[in-house]
């Protein structure tokens, strides 16, 4: 932070520090000199922003955890390396985190002193009047007949306050000072980071951020067991979930048709949805991209959506295998083409599970090659195409590990049916499987909602202080300081006054603010000096 | 189909991307004559010299032809005055192909990069004007113009799109906010980058002057000395960094809304925190011993390399949610 330019002397900070022998305690003294030292802080600041880099050109766990799984994939040597350096995670890393803890605590070393030194100007009086106005870096004088020392004085110092100047007389002269609040709001402005960094840290423990892909239909009761994910924060326990429920009853989609430049894109997405607060009735609400609802302390977000098949499998002696609406993931934006994973575990026979993988096409086309695309993202009874390939095995569902739910481990699984011959469904259609596997029927295709649900109640201390910040940023930037003098001697009838002016940081329209100085101060003679009486 | 509009929008702005080219020329034009005419005074007080047989050397003669930076300022640059006019004309055109693009989009024009360089180039071509009418800153209108050609020029060939409705996730009003304060500071920023780039050069001049070796850019003795730029420079920054400082305010509140965290790392996110980190410490710099002048300055212009990186690079190279895409999971 840049230091008053009254203080220059008062830190050795910037003086080369030359001692022979130092003890234990010269040396931290030495050390915490130089950590607050501008020189320091300065490449602290640079550090910060180099060290901030390659969080953008290597994908991060925490804005793109499938970035890393990819990244791992293309490049295994070196992300052995990259995770050793915490590459994947920058701005949690250890050396990410030295640099701006050294950061904050060279801000704090450097902020308590000017405190300090600000606390005791703000209560000074303006310093004397220098001697010799013509070093100043804007000067005048004047010449001025018919007026006494004492009027002339009256009048400096009234223009002086009226400008809301704080001033002092020296003899025959006025010394005043200004722009007090440049000083005030750099601190502010410094004081003002040190609390949003302590907000965010403290806040992020009571934090927690909750995935849930939800279809259309289904409901969301905000337990730890519901979510697909949940990011605590340090200090979260199971009663920090306010109970309330959600369902899905709707989630519209609409789509550009008109403008071929833009066919398929998305135009807007609007969820409705059923709440419901213990004690209280279910209410309506709509949930859109830019428009979150709010509910008992949480913010739910939608963020994604996609198509979720309804698949029913049975076995050949008409059992259900399995059925439900299955979350496809969206491969491509723009047509909606999807990809997903069925498991159907409950055919009686362990070694006999199906498992199946494939595309949901929501309007299939098909190409030359005999291959399918998707061309509008929309479903449509007769156009939609599902087309998967079918496994016969053990599906992993009963070793009770966590699986993906996006991903089938075939191995150990025989195929049933492939690329070549893949099992291919229309809305409404049912097909049955070779090897005596039953039959799989394609019900639907539902639409389900991606929902974040965030609890951040640190987000109001962290707003407040950034305002804080801002207004001292503004002040601390904008407001000029600067001093005034004013000094009056009799010459023969006459009275000499000079003006002289001094910034403090920079300034542009000192000059000007001095002529001003001198022309209003010539304004308040002449009426001084006809009306001695009136002093308002 | 094409929209009429759009197509009205994209002959105006090639229309104004050409007269941008002839201002350019005219204020090189100009360049070349300042160049011309303190080539003129350092002869004209080499002949005083000769003539006055004074003893001083090459060295205080090359130190000689003082830049008054008020003097020549508001003199008449017959070139200087055509390149102001023609940028006029430009902005005009300029202004008018990003009113018809938001007219034929029915939303602001910077939804997208072609309309947000279309929009931030305007905004740096009319920060210039403005300023031209506080400060004698003609000298700056080659750059200016010049980049501003480069960049529209890349920007219709390489990032054009057709009008196309806003994606769910920037239908907000801080898209209008955002995005406009962003573009602001950008405009400040380019217009103190300039200043301490010449600036430099500046202190190159004087520095091979004292070194007694001879002077190469002759026309730098005609605009203001180095102290003079980069207090501009300083000056022009400092409300470049306040409107970036709302800028990641602004984009900080509307993430909030839009994706449930105020900050989230994202590639956008990060570059733009780099930028602003870059500026605070151009700003410290002008208050520590030994950065000020040259190492703040240049300071100044990593700080507007990082900018045209975010934008140039980070768009479009970059993954992040800050794509214009859309919704981040797949839409």
């Amino acid at each position: 932070m840049s230091r008053p330019s009254d203080a220059q002397n008062s830190f050795a900070d910037d003086a080369p520090v030359v001692n022979p022998r130092l003890g234990a305690l010269e040396w931290v003294r030495w050390g915490w000199r130089t950590l607050t030292s501008m020189r320091t802080a300065l490449l602290l600041l640079l550090a910060l922003a180099v060290a901030a880099v390659p969080g953008s050109l290597i994908p991060q766990h925490s804005s793109d955890p499938n970035g890393v799984i990819q990244y791992q994939q293309a490049n295994p040597g070196l992300s052995k390396v990259v995770d050793a350096l915490q590459g994947f995670d920058v701005y949690t890393s250890f050396w990410f985190s030295a640099i701006y803890l050294l950061l904050f605590i060279s801000l704090i070393g450097c902020v308590v002193p000017r405190l300090k030194h600000h606390w005791k100007a703000l209560r000074k009086a303006p310093p004397r009047t220098p001697s010799r106005f013509t070093q100043l870096p804007a000067s005048s004088s004047a010449v001025l007949p018919g007026v006494t020392v004492a009027q002339a004085m009256d009048a400096a110092e009234r223009v002086l306050r009226s400008a809301r100047y704080r001033t002092a007389r020296y003899g025959d002269s006025v010394s005043a000072e200004r722009g007090y609040l440049r000083e005030s709001g750099n601190l502010l402005f410094h004081s003002a980071l040190v609390g949003v960094l302590l907000a965010v840290f403290v806040g992020g423990g009571f934090t927690y951020t909750g995935q849930k892909i939800l279809p259309a239909g289904q409901t969301f009761v905000n337990l730890q067991t519901s979510y697909d994910s949940l990011n605590p924060g340090r200090f979260f326990s199971d009663d920090s979930l306010a109970p309330y429920s959600l369902r899905l009853d709707r989630l519209d989609v609409k789509y550009e048709q008109q403008n071929v430049a833009a066919l398929g894109q998305p135009l807007d997405y609007t969820a409705h949805v059923t709440t419901l607060l213990p004690n209280g009735k279910p209410e309506q609400h709509v949930i859109k991209v830019n428009d979150p609802l709010e509910i008992a302390g949480t913010s739910v977000y939608l963020l994604g959506n996609g198509y979720a098949p309804d698949i029913t499998v049975r076995n050949t002696d008409g059992s259900i295998a399995f059925q439900g609406a299955v979350p496809f993931r969206p491969t491509e934006g723009t047509t909606m083409t999807s990809l997903g994973v069925v498991k159907a575990p409950d055919t009686g026979n362990p070694k006999k599970q199906i498992g199946m993988v494939g595309f949901l096409y929501p309007t299939a086309a098909e190409r030359t090659d005999g291959s399918f695309t998707s061309i509008f993202p929309s479903v449509g009874r007769s156009q939609t195409l599902l087309s998967m390939q079918v496994f016969e095995g053990d599906v992993g569902l009963d070793a009770g590990t966590p699986k993906n739910v996006y991903e089938l481990d075939t191995t150990g699984m025989k195929q049933v049916m492939g690329i070549k011959n893949p099992l291919q469904l229309k809305i409404g259609e049912t097909r049955t499987l070779p090897d005596g596997l039953g039959s799989v029927t394609l019900n639907g295709v539902d639409r389900y909602a991606a929902f974040d649900i965030h609890h951040d109640p640190s987000q109001g201390l962290v707003a407040l202080f950034v305002g804080l910040a801002v207004l001292g940023l503004i002040t601390s930037l904008l407001v000029p300081r600067r001093r005034m003098w004013i000094k009056v001697r009799q010459e023969g009838d006459d009275v000499l006054v000079e003006y002289a002016g001094l910034a403090r940081g920079d300034d542009p329209n000192l000059v000007r603010a001095v002529s001003e100085l001198e022309r209003n101060h010539h304004a308040q003679l002449p009426a001084a000096a006809r009306e001695p009486a009136a002093v308002r | 189909m094409v929209n009429p509009l759009d197509q009205i929008s994209e002959l105006l702005l090639i229309s104004a991307i050409v007269v941008y080219a002839i201002a350019f020329i005219a204020f090189a034009l100009d360049l070349a004559r300042r160049s011309a005419e303190s080539q003129a005074q350092v002869d004209l007080v080499r002949r005083q010299d000769a003539v006055v047989g004074s003893s001083r050397g090459g060295t205080a003669l090359l130190e000689a032809p003082p830049a008054p930076p008020a003097a020549p300022t508001r003199s008449r640059r017959p070139a200087a005055r055509t390149g102001i006019a023609l940028t006029l004309i430009g902005a005009a055109l300029h202004a008018s192909a990003a009113v018809l693009r938001g007219t034929a989009a029915g939303r602001v024009p910077w939804a997208n990069m072609y309309e947000f360089a279309m929009t931030g180039t305007l905004i740096m071509v009319v920060v210039f004007l403005v300023a031209q009418t506080r400060l004698d800153l003609r000298f700056l209108g080659a750059p200016i113009t010049g980049l501003v050609v480069l960049l529209l020029g890349i920007s219709t060939v390489s990032f054009h799109v057709a009008v196309s409705p806003l994606p769910p996730a920037l239908q907000s009003y801080w898209l209008v906010l955002h995005v406009l304060v962003a573009m602001l500071g950008t405009g400040f920023f380019t217009l103190a980058g300039a200043l301490s780039a010449v600036q430099l050069l500046q202190v190159r001049r004087s520095r091979r002057a004292e070194s007694g070796r001879p002077e190469r850019m002759k026309l730098l003795a005609t605009i203001p000395d180095a102290e003079r730029l980069e207090n501009l420079a300083y000056r022009i920054s400092v409300v470049g960094f306040i409107l970036w400082t709302f800028t990641l305010i602004a984009g900080a509140i509307w993430a909030n809304h839009a994706w449930g965290r105020y900050w989230g790392w994202d590639t956008k996110e990060v570059w733009t925190f780099i930028i602003w980190v870059v500026y605070a410490g151009y700003l410290h710099a002008r208050a520590t011993l030994g950065w000020r002048g040259t190492g703040s300055a240049w300071l100044n212009l990593i700080g507007y390399a990082c900018i045209l990186f975010n934008f140039g690079v980070v768009n479009v190279f970059f993954h992040g949610l800050h794509s214009y895409s859309g919704l981040p999971t797949g839409q």
